[in-house]
C-alpha cells in the first residue's frame, strides 16, 4: 500500500526497546516500524506481553526506545519527556487524581499549559458534555461509578485537543453491556473531535468493530497491519488467523502455483486452488485456513468438498458449530447461522461433507 | 431466591436475629477494648488528674506538696513575688525557654520534612523486594538507646572530636571550632533523634500512591515541580501531617538531647520541668509548666490540623 507523505500523523521508525541488562535482556519490541495516519482509529492488537503496551508508552514518553525513532508529523518526539508532546492517554487503570474533582481533572491538563482561567473554564464545561457529565462536575472521582470515571478519563485525556490520543485498553475494567456502550462512545468521540487515536486491545472483537486499521502484535514484532476486514479475511500468518476469530488450520501439499494462487492438496484426495499472501512463497508443506462461517455442511459426503464424520454439535443461540472429524484425523468446525426455518437436522455420528468455496481458503506458511 | 419463599415472620425473626448477632458483636467489640481502656485510665488519663490537682497547690519545703490551694504555680510562671513588697512583677525567664524550645522543635521540623521527603520518596521508589533493607536502615538508630547515641554525637562534635581533629589534620582550621555544648549542637541532636519518625511516615504514605498519576500528570503537561507541588504532595498529606506531628511534639518535649548536647546551659522545656522536680523542689510549678506546655501544644495542633485539612478540601 503506498504511504501518502506528510499525512502520517504518527510515524515510528525502526523502534527497538529492551528491557533489563545483559543476561536478563528482553526486547518488548524488536524493529517495529508502522505508520498511523491523520483522524485514524488505528488499533494496536496483541495477546498480553506482544509490546503493544510498549509501543504506546514510547509514543507518550513514559519510557525512551532502545533504537529507532518516533515521529509525529514529521517530527522527531522520541527524545522528548511526555509533558513537550501533544499527546495524551487514557490509562486501563483511569489514573484518575483522587484529590480533585471531576471538572478539576478535566482542566488539569489546560491548567498546566497555562491557559487563561476563562479558557479552562469553557474547555471544560465543553468537555462534560460532550462526555454527558455535566452534572457530576463537583463530585469526587471516588463518588462516580467505573463507566463514569471512564468517561471523565477521556474528558481529561481530549480537554487539551491533543494531536494524538492514546487509549490503553480502556475499557477491559469495564462490564460487557457498558463496554459495548463505550466502544459506540469512542467512536462517536473520534468521529466528533476528528483526533488520531490509537487504541490497545487484546479483544479482538473490540479491534475489528472500532477501528479504521489494525496493526496485528506477537511477540514483539508487527505482524500484519490492515483495515479489519483485510486482517480477518487475507491473514498473512498462521498466527494472525488464529488470534482472530476462530479459524480451521488444515495441513496440505503445494501441487502447483500461479501468480496469487497455489493449488494445494489436502485432506486425503481433495485439492483446491486458493490465494497466499504477499510476499509469501509456497511450497512443500503449508497450511490451508478456512473460517467456520465460510463452510456450510452437505448432507451427502460425495457432494462435499470433503468429507468427515460429525463428532459434536454445540448450539450456541445465533448460530450452531458443527465438529467434524476428518478422514486424516483432524478435526474441522463449521458454524451455520440459526434461522427460523431450520432446513436440515443432523445427527451426530453422520458422514458429512463440507463445502466450501476456492475464495474461503487461503495458503499460509505452515 | 430462598428469602421470596419465606413467611413475613420468619423474615421478621430473622432481621430480629441479626440485630442480636451485631448487639453481641459491639459487646464483643467493646470487651476487646477494655484492656486498652484500663491501660489508658491508669496510666494516662490519672497522672494527668494527679498532675492537674498538685499544680494548684503549694510545694513542700523538701519535694512533694502540701495540701492546699493556690494558683501561685501558675503565677510562678509568668510573675515573680517581690521579696521586699510582696507585688508581682513580670519576668520572661520560662516564656523565653518555652519560645525558645517551640522555635527549635518549628526548625526541627522543617528540616526533617526537607530532609525526610526525598529520603522516604527515594525508599517509595525502590523495587519492591529492596524496600524493605530501606525500611530497616533507617530503623537501626532505635537499635540502642537514645542517650548512648546523644553521647556519641558528643564526641563526633566535641572540640577534640572526630571532625575538629580531621579538619585540624588536613589543615582547613588551626583551632577547634565550638561545636558543643551550643545551639548548633541543640539542633543537630534533634533532628538526628527525630528523623526517623518523619522518614516511617512519609515513606508509608508516598509507598501507598499510585504511581500512575504521577505518569498521567507528565502526560497532561505538568512538569516534574508542578507534579511534586499537585499530585504528590497532596496526595501523601496524611503522611506529612502524621511525620509533622510525631517530630514536633517529641522535639518540644525533648531532655535528653538539650541536656547532654546544649551542657546545661540552653535549656528547653523538658529540662525545665525537669529541673522543677529536681533541684528546683517545686512540684507545682513543674506541674503547671507542664499543662501549660500539652495547652499549647493542643492549641498549636488545632491550628496545624484545621490548616492542612482546608488545603486537601481545595486540591
Amino acid at each position: 500500500m503506498p504511504e501518502q507523505p506528510g499525512k502520517n500523523a504518527i510515524e515510528v521508525r525502526g523502534v527497538r526497546k529492551v528491557f533489563g541488562t545483559g543476561e536478563n535482556q528482553v526486547a518488548a519490541l524488536d524493529t517495529v516500524s508502522v505508520s498511523i495516519r491523520e483522524n485514524e482509529f488505528f488499533t494496536l492488537l496483541g495477546p498480553s506481553g506482544c509490546g503493544k503496551t510498549t509501543l504506546l508508552r514510547l509514543i507518550a514518553g513514559f519510557d525512551f526506545p532502545t533504537a529507532g525513532e518516533i515521529l509525529l508529523h514529521g517530527q522527531d518526539i522520541a527524545p522528548l519527556p511526555p509533558f513537550k508532546r501533544p499527546v495524551n492517554t487514557v490509562f486501563q487503570s483511569y489514573a484518575l487524581f483522587p484529590h480533585m474533582t471531576v471538572a478539576q481533572n478535566i482542566g488539569f491538563g489546560l491548567e498546566m499549559l497555562g491557559k487563561p482561567k476563562a479558557e479552562i473554564e469553557a474547555r471544560v464545561a465543553q468537555m462534560l458534555k460532550l462526555v454527558k457529565m455535566e452534572a457530576l462536575k463537583a463530585r469526587r472521582t471516588s463518588q462516580i461509578s467505573g463507566g463514569q470515571q471512564q468517561r471523565v478519563a477521556l474528558a481529561r485525556a481530549l480537554a487539551p485537543q491533543p494531536k494524538v490520543l492514546l487509549l490503553d485498553e480502556p475499557l477491559s475494567a469495564l462490564d460487557y453491556k457498558l463496554r459495548k456502550e463505550m466502544q459506540i462512545e469512542l467512536k462517536r468521540l473520534q468521529h466528533e473531535t476528528g483526533i488520531t487515536f490509537i487504541f490497545v486491545t487484546h479483544d479482538q472483537e473490540e479491534a475489528l468493530t472500532m477501528s479504521d486499521r489494525i496493526a496485528v502484535m506477537s511477540a514483539g514484532k508487527i505482524l500484519q497491519v490492515g483495515t479489519p476486514r483485510d486482517i480477518y479475511d487475507r491473514p498473512a500468518e498462521r498466527f494472525v488467523a488464529d488470534f482472530i476469530g476462530e479459524t480451521n488450520f488444515l495441513q496440505g501439499t503445494v501441487v502447483s502455483k500461479k501468480t496469487g494462487v497455489a493449488t494445494v492438496k489436502f485432506a486425503g484426495d481433495a485439492t483446491i486452488a486458493a490465494g497466499y499472501p504477499e510476499g509469501f512463497d509456497p511450497s512443500g508443506e503449508v497450511t490451508l485456513v478456512v473460517r467456520p462461517e465460510h463452510a456450510d455442511l452437505v448432507p451427502d459426503p460425495a457432494k462435499g468438498t470433503i468429507a468427515g464424520t460429525l463428532s459434536n454439535i454445540v448450539y450456541f443461540g445465533t448460530d450452531t458449530h458443527y465438529h467434524v472429524r476428518l478422514e486424516g484425523g483432524q478435526d474441522f468446525i463449521v458454524r451455520h447461522q440459526n434461522s427460523r426455518s431450520s432446513p436440515v437436522t443432523y445427527a451426530t455420528g453422520a458422514k458429512v461433507g463440507i463445502q466450501f468455496e476456492e475464495d474461503a481458503a487461503r495458503v499460509l506458511k505452515y | 431466591m430462598t428469602t421470596a419463599t419465606l413467611s413475613p415472620i420468619a423474615l421478621s425473626k430473622a432481621a430480629s436475629f441479626e440485630a442480636q448477632a451485631v448487639k453481641a458483636s459491639a459487646r464483643r467489640n467493646r470487651l476487646l477494648s477494655l484492656p486498652a481502656l484500663i491501660i489508658i485510665g491508669i496510666f494516662g488519663v490519672l497522672p494527668l488528674i494527679i498532675i492537674c490537682v498538685y499544680s494548684f497547690l503549694v510545694a513542700a519545703p523538701y519535694g512533694g506538696v502540701q495540701w492546699q490551694f493556690s494558683t501561685d504555680a501558675y503565677l510562678n510562671f509568668l510573675f515573680q513575688r517581690d521579696i521586699f513588697d510582696d507585688t508581682l512583677q513580670f519576668t520572661p525567664d520560662f516564656l523565653v525557654i518555652y519560645l525558645r524550645s517551640f522555635l527549635f522543635a518549628v526548625v526541627t521540623t522543617v528540616i526533617c520534612l526537607l530532609l525526610g521527603f526525598p529520603t522516604a520518596y527515594f525508599m517509595a521508589t525502590r523495587p519492591p523486594a529492596q524496600r524493605n533493607w530501606w525500611v530497616l536502615l533507617i530503623t537501626i538508630p532505635f537499635w540502642s538507646n537514645l542517650l548512648v547515641r546523644t553521647l556519641a554525637i558528643m564526641f563526633i562534635i566535641r572540640d577534640e572530636g572526630l571532625i575538629n581533629n580531621a579538619l585540624l589534620a588536613l589543615g582547613v582550621i588551626d583551632k577547634p571550632i565550638t561545636m558543643l555544648y551550643t545551639n548548633f549542637a541543640i539542633q543537630l541532636g534533634l533532628l538526628y533523634a527525630f528523623l526517623p519518625f518523619m522518614v516511617l511516615p512519609l515513606y508509608s504514605s508516598l509507598e501507598k500512591l499510585d504511581f500512575r498519576l504521577v505518569e498521567a500528570a507528565y502526560d497532561l503537561y505538568a512538569t516534574r515541580r508542578q507534579v511534586l507541588w499537585r499530585v504528590i504532595i497532596p496526595l501523601s498529606k496524611p503522611g506529612i501531617i502524621a511525620g509533622c506531628l510525631l517530630v514536633f511534639i517529641p522535639a518540644l518535649g525533648a531532655y535528653v538531647t538539650p541536656l547532654i548536647l546544649g551542657g546545661g546551659i540552653h535549656l528547653m522545656i523538658g529540662d525545665l520541668i525537669a529541673q522543677q522536680f529536681g533541684s528546683g523542689r517545686n512540684w507545682p510549678l513543674g506541674c503547671a509548666q507542664a499543662l501549660i506546655l500539652m495547652a499549647a501544644v493542643l492549641v498549636a495542633l488545632f491550628f496545624y490540623v484545621r490548616n492542612t485539612s482546608g488545603k486537601v478540601q481545595h486540591g
